[in-house]
């Protein structure tokens, strides 16, 4: 193995473990192994490529309506179409690209960052990656059956309840939001036990890098605001097929709650996508400016009060629904207030630039636009807190605008950065540079050529959500532009995929550590065996490869005919025991198909509960039958 | 500069040329927010490139102190400057949330898919009536306007005047506005509320207070009767097709509750809630194929033929 | 291989049955839907047996309109007499006994034509194309329609079943205290 040389961490005349580690963790050989395969690397994969097909198509979806709204009284699209598109973008990028592509991203990099040979709960998963593709799936079949969901992917009731939407649209909606969920929530909880129990020894709380932090915090977000989603969901679900009145006033149901329930989930998500790019952020400016990030105690606290703000501000999506002043108030100074971690974190990575050589490759160039659009996109949210402003603003373009800045600048910049910078990691090549640049300036420039003009048109009156408007609103040069702004946008994109794709295949061989950066990830060959780590690596700074590595100890004695992980202490990491990890199954695959399959017939009728409740039970059951471990009998290697 | 005239717009339906009160208190904190935004922002920017910029040196202690009083220092200009921010948003929100002195005209807006009920109160009993998709009011008097909805939500807007409201079955809401100076101004509806939200407008004509006396006077009166014989003939279509059965014109039998009142059709700028101008060509349009321009609209289109189609135009033009 | 032919027949089953069900015509001009005139209201008939042709009524399986013919129902008003389908002053519809006979084109000509004692004639009032989802609305009333198809509930107050009812609510009949 020539590549495990340049891999620190590796002692000499390890080839015979590697073999046999190789099988141990390899893939079964068989019909349907595709099915039953397991591992991080494969399912993160998987999971990351899904989701960029879901985000072209809300892009194309995207492209329409700015098609449609180019010039006033266009008929490119009809009011029913156009308003499916806009849900089906809203709900495609929020439910199936935003959210699953940043865990998507955790799954692959985040036990390699932790120096472990797997994710927790790998079988969950599997499962967590199908429910995502089943939910949609289920949603684009949908869309080309013309019973795309059309109330918004916010989807208010009473518009949504059955009296204003019939047939089968909502509840299409609803039952992709328990798909996403599920999917969401299960990989929220293995994260979060990853990270406290998988840690390399000595990644003690205080030595982890920061992306690891922002995915916990995430984790954490996920698992405390989903479940509001959720429960309005199945609400709404239960209104319209069996005739529950949740929403109902005249029964003594609110419209209202919908609202409270919605944007209790609604406002966190807007966080649980963004706090994972500001660890991408700090992550790639560690790297490209070579000085540990500025202020590791400040980002980390920053990171945390973000999340619980978060919580607390999700009324300022409904001022305009006439609350009482002082609750206003205090949802205004609370949304406000969250801009202090934001300007915490943004003040540290310029100090951290400062301090260091930046390197101006494009990783790093996608991050200072991000800092550019973040910021500004920040500026439009303190005017969207103040209540007087947000009822001239709300539900205008200037939300569109505002949004767009914040989740394409403040998550989508990010990540793009972050996918270059770790996509020899994940194919062992480096993606073409030049294009990268290219790739980046046409994004940068189309982005702000198509969102900046939609803040004056809010201001001068343009309502969200309408399909076309007069010509003598005078809303049609601003308009024209930012419709020529989204085809820049729509060709930067695209270089950047066909780069990806072009790369893939021909880029130039990466090498371990490409860019010499500080985190475990890189201390194993690109990509990654199936194992990992030869032999587990240990830490004592949150730069280890910056620190000789090479003295450093490792972990020897894991078993190497079993799948035996290391777990250690949730605050200081040292080693505690060993854990035997499962093996590769069908079930999970065929447990999600059991589900989606509940959730689907439930669209037409309540019976589906008990008789998919019984067949996903037994799924389940086969799943979680207790199996010898593998090559048992063989004595594990002593240490 | 560019940025800052970039932002001085101007327009019918436009929350940058207020001429309400309530929008004016609104407009002038917009002001304050989008300066301070705008050198904020410069600011950053300015620090970004200085960092970018800055010519290495071997790293000292002295230098990461630095740092960390400068970030301390930023924090607490980002703390102080939301502060007075927060204090700027608080006055103002109170100051256009007080509630009007009792005597100010009394409205009911109520929300429809997709069109706007307005109803003007009066102790009076008789003297109440029912109009649609227009609003008078007199300048400098503040007009309270109750705010309901009888589908789904809707959201009340006329940016000039002031910001929105929403109206949300089961939660009655009230508005507040009080125009500056007399004007046509155009609203839509702010929430998205089905397939026609788009076109779901309305006007509001801010008038002199002698001039909306007047109005008020005309708009108390039943319709006209109609004079010429072809009037007379359109009256009879009208009666005798599906119109009455959701129309209501008072002073005759059509009393239907569920379309927009037609007593004084003529008087309106446009039909449809705001879509197309009140003309003849539109309007026989909109008779005859409500849905090429509405589509999903709940008015269907009338099966008429020449003869009956000119009378009735004639008829409701004669709705003055 | 004949199992991916049955699987692409389902798919396109699934296509075009939900297609039915989804599809939202806004444009309908008045003589778009079909119409008979000469419905017979008996079954009997003089002579050897005639087959009956009979109408299919274009929106029977169609969500939009059914919900269309709902709203209708309380818009012209025929909530006055026959409440929201347990009847009134007029017969209930909710019911399987039909006075004037329960297929589509019986229906069409009770709302188009009138009937004696007291339902009244809509010939000229309402485009032929609502009166359809009227005829769909009072079909599925009485469960008549595909329950895909068929509405939910409407955002208003519910007729209870008695069992739902709580038992100090339900009036008891007393007999008459005062003199």
């Amino acid at each position: 193995m020539s590549a495990m040389e340049t891999t620190p961490y590796a002692l000499p005349d390890s080839d015979a473990e590697h073999e046999q580690l190789q099988k141990t963790w390899g893939p079964r050989r068989g019909p349907f192994s595709w099915f039953s395969q397991i591992d991080h690397r494969t399912i993160g994969r998987r999971f990351i490529v899904t989701a960029f097909v879901w985000f072209g198509l809300g892009g194309l979806l995207a492209a329409l309506m700015r098609i449609q709204l180019a010039k006033p009284n266009n008929t490119f699209l009809s009011a029913d179409q156009y308003n499916q598109i806009f849900t089906m973008h809203g709900t495609t990028m929020m439910f199936l690209f935003a959210v699953p592509v940043m865990e998507a991203v955790a799954i692959y990099i985040i036990p390699l960052m932790l120096g472990t040979r797997g994710l927790a709960f790998p079988r969950a998963t599997a499962y967590a990656y199908y429910m995502f593709l089943f939910g949609g799936t289920m949603l684009y079949v949908a869309f080309f059956l013309n019973m795309a969901p059309d109330a918004g992917w916010f989807n208010y009731v009473p518009l949504s309840a059955p009296q204003f939407s019939p047939g089968k649209r909502i509840d299409i909606w609803a039952q992709l939001v328990n798909f996403t969920e599920i999917s969401a929530l299960t990989v929220a909880v293995e994260i979060i036990v990853t990270i406290f129990k998988q840690r390399a020894p000595g990644m003690s709380i205080n030595r982890m890098p920061l992306y690891v932090w922002s995915m916990l915090v995430t984790a954490f977000m996920i698992v405390f605001a989903m479940p509001a989603v959720m429960v309005a969901s199945n609400y709404i679900g239960l209104d319209r097929l069996v005739g529950t009145h949740f929403f109902n006033k005249a029964e003594g149901g609110d419209v209202l709650l919908w609202q409270h329930l919605f944007w209790f989930f609604g406002h966190p998500e807007v966080y649980i996508i963004f706090i994972p790019a500001l660890g991408m952020v700090s992550t790639i400016i560690t790297v490209f400016c070579r000085r540990k990030i500025f202020g590791y105690t400040a980002m980390v606290l920053s990171l945390v009060a973000t999340a619980f703000i978060g919580f607390g501000l999700w009324v300022h999506h409904m001022f305009a629904t006439g609350l009482p002043q002082s609750g206003q108030s205090y949802f205004t100074a609370a949304s406000m207030m969250i801009a202090v971690p934001s300007g915490v974190q943004i003040f540290c990575w310029i100090a951290t630039i400062a301090m260091g050589k930046p390197e101006f490759r494009p990783p790093l160039m996608f991050v200072l636009g991000f800092v550019a659009i973040f910021v500004l996109g920040g500026l439009t949210g303190v005017m969207l807190a103040a209540v007087p402003l947000n009822l001239q603003l709300h539900d205008t373009f200037f939300v569109v605008a505002h949004l767009h800045y914040v989740l394409i600048g403040g998550a989508v910049f990010p990540l793009l950065g972050a996918l270059f910078f770790w996509f020899p990691k994940m194919t062992g090549r480096l993606m073409n540079e030049r294009w990268g640049h290219i790739s980046f300036w046409l994004t940068f420039a189309g982005f702000n050529v198509t969102f900046f003009p939609q803040h004056k048109l809010g201001l001068v009156g343009m309502p969200r959500r309408i399909y076309t408007y007069l010509p003598e609103t005078g809303w049609g040069p601003l308009n024209l532009l930012s419709t020529i702004g989204a085809g820049i946008l729509a060709l930067g994109v695209l270089c950047f995929v066909v780069n990806a794709l072009y790369s893939m295949k021909r880029g130039a061989i990466a090498g371990s550590n490409p860019w010499h950066a500080p985190t475990l990830e890189w201390a194993t060959t690109s990509p990654p065996p199936h194992y990992n780590f030869l032999h587990l690596p240990t830490v004592s700074s949150t730069e280890p490869l910056w620190d000789h590595p090479e003295n450093a100890p490792v972990v020897t004695g894991l078993a190497l005919k079993k799948r035996e992980v290391l777990i250690t202490r949730l605050f200081d990491a040292e080693p505690d025991h060993l854990y035997l990890y499962p093996g590769t199954t069908p079930w999970a695959f065929l447990s999600a198909v059991a589900t989606g399959g509940m959730f689907v017939a439930l669209l037409f009728t309540p019976w589906a509960l008990p008789i998919g409740v019984a067949i996903a039970t037994t799924t389940l059951l086969c799943w979680f039958w207790p199996s010898s471990p593998r090559d048992e009998g063989e004595a594990p290697e002593q240490p | 500069m560019t940025f800052v005239t970039f932002f001085a717009g101007s327009g019918i339906q436009s929350a940058l040329e207020p001429a309400g009160a309530h929008a004016a208190r609104i407009g002038r904190l917009w002001d304050v927010f989008l300066i301070i935004s705008a050198v904020v922002w410069l600011l950053v920017m300015i620090a970004l490139f200085i960092a970018l910029a800055r010519r290495k040196r071997e790293e000292t202690p002295d230098g990461a102190a630095r740092a960390r009083t400068t970030v301390s220092i930023a924090t607490a200009i980002t703390l102080v400057t939301l502060a007075a921010l927060l204090v700027a948003s608080v006055l103002t929100g109170r100051a256009i949330a007080d509630h009007a002195p009792p005597g100010t005209i009394q409205l009911k807006v109520t929300g429809k898919q997709w069109w706007w009920q307005v109803e003007y109160d009066d102790p009076d009993k008789s003297k109440r009536f029912t109009d649609a998709n227009e609003i008078h009011i007199p300048v400098g008097v503040p007009v309270n306007i109750q705010l309901h909805s009888s589908d789904v939500i809707h959201s009340f807007w006329i940016p000039n005047l002031n910001g929105k409201q929403d109206l949300i079955p089961g939660h009655d809401g009230s508005i507040q506005l009080q125009a500056t100076r007399p004007g046509i101004y155009r609203g839509q509806c702010a929430e998205f509320c089905g397939l026609q939200h788009a076109k779901m407008a309305l006007w509001v004509h801010a008038m002199t207070q002698s001039d909306y006396a007047n109005w008020l006077t005309a708009a108390r009166q039943p319709s006209k009767i109609p004079s010429t014989p072809e009037q007379r003939k359109g009256e009879e279509v009208f009666m005798s097709s599906p119109c009455p059965l959701c129309h209501t014109i008072q002073g005759t039998d059509a009393g239907g509750k569920t379309g927009p009142d037609l007593t004084h059709f003529a008087g309106r700028r446009s039909i449809a809630a705001g879509t197309w101008p009140n003309r003849r060509g539109y309007l026989a349009g909109w008779i005859v194929d409500p849905q090429h321009i509405k589509p999903g609209s709940q008015m269907p289109p009338m099966l008429l033929d020449e003869g009956q189609l000119q009378p009735l135009l004639a008829y409701l033009e004669s709705l003055q | 291989m004949r199992a991916r032919n049955l699987i692409v027949f389902a798919a396109v089953i699934v296509a075009l049955s939900s297609c039915e069900r989804e599809e939202r015509r806004f444009r309908e001009m008045p003589s778009a839907a079909a119409r008979r005139n000469t419905e017979r209201l008996v079954t009997l008939v003089p002579g050897p047996y005639t087959p009956d042709v009979r109408v299919r009524n274009p929106y029977e399986h169609n969500a939009f309109a059914i919900s269309e013919g709902k709203r209708l129902f309380t818009w012209y008003n025929c909530v006055g007499c026959h409440a929201n389908g347990g009847g009134g002053m007029g017969p209930p519809l909710m019911d399987e006994q039909w006075i004037y006979g329960s297929d589509p084109e019986n229906i069409f000509a009770t709302i188009v034509e009138g009937r004696p004692n007291g339902m009244p004639s809509f010939r000229g009032k309402i485009p032929e194309y609502q009166v359809w989802q009227l005829v769909a609305f009072v079909q599925s009333l009485s469960g008549n329609v595909p329950k895909d198809a068929a509405n939910g509930r409407n955002d208003d107050m519910q007729v209870h079943k008695q069992e739902q009812s709580q038992p100090d609510l339900i009036p008891e009949r007393q007999p008459a205290t005062h003199p």
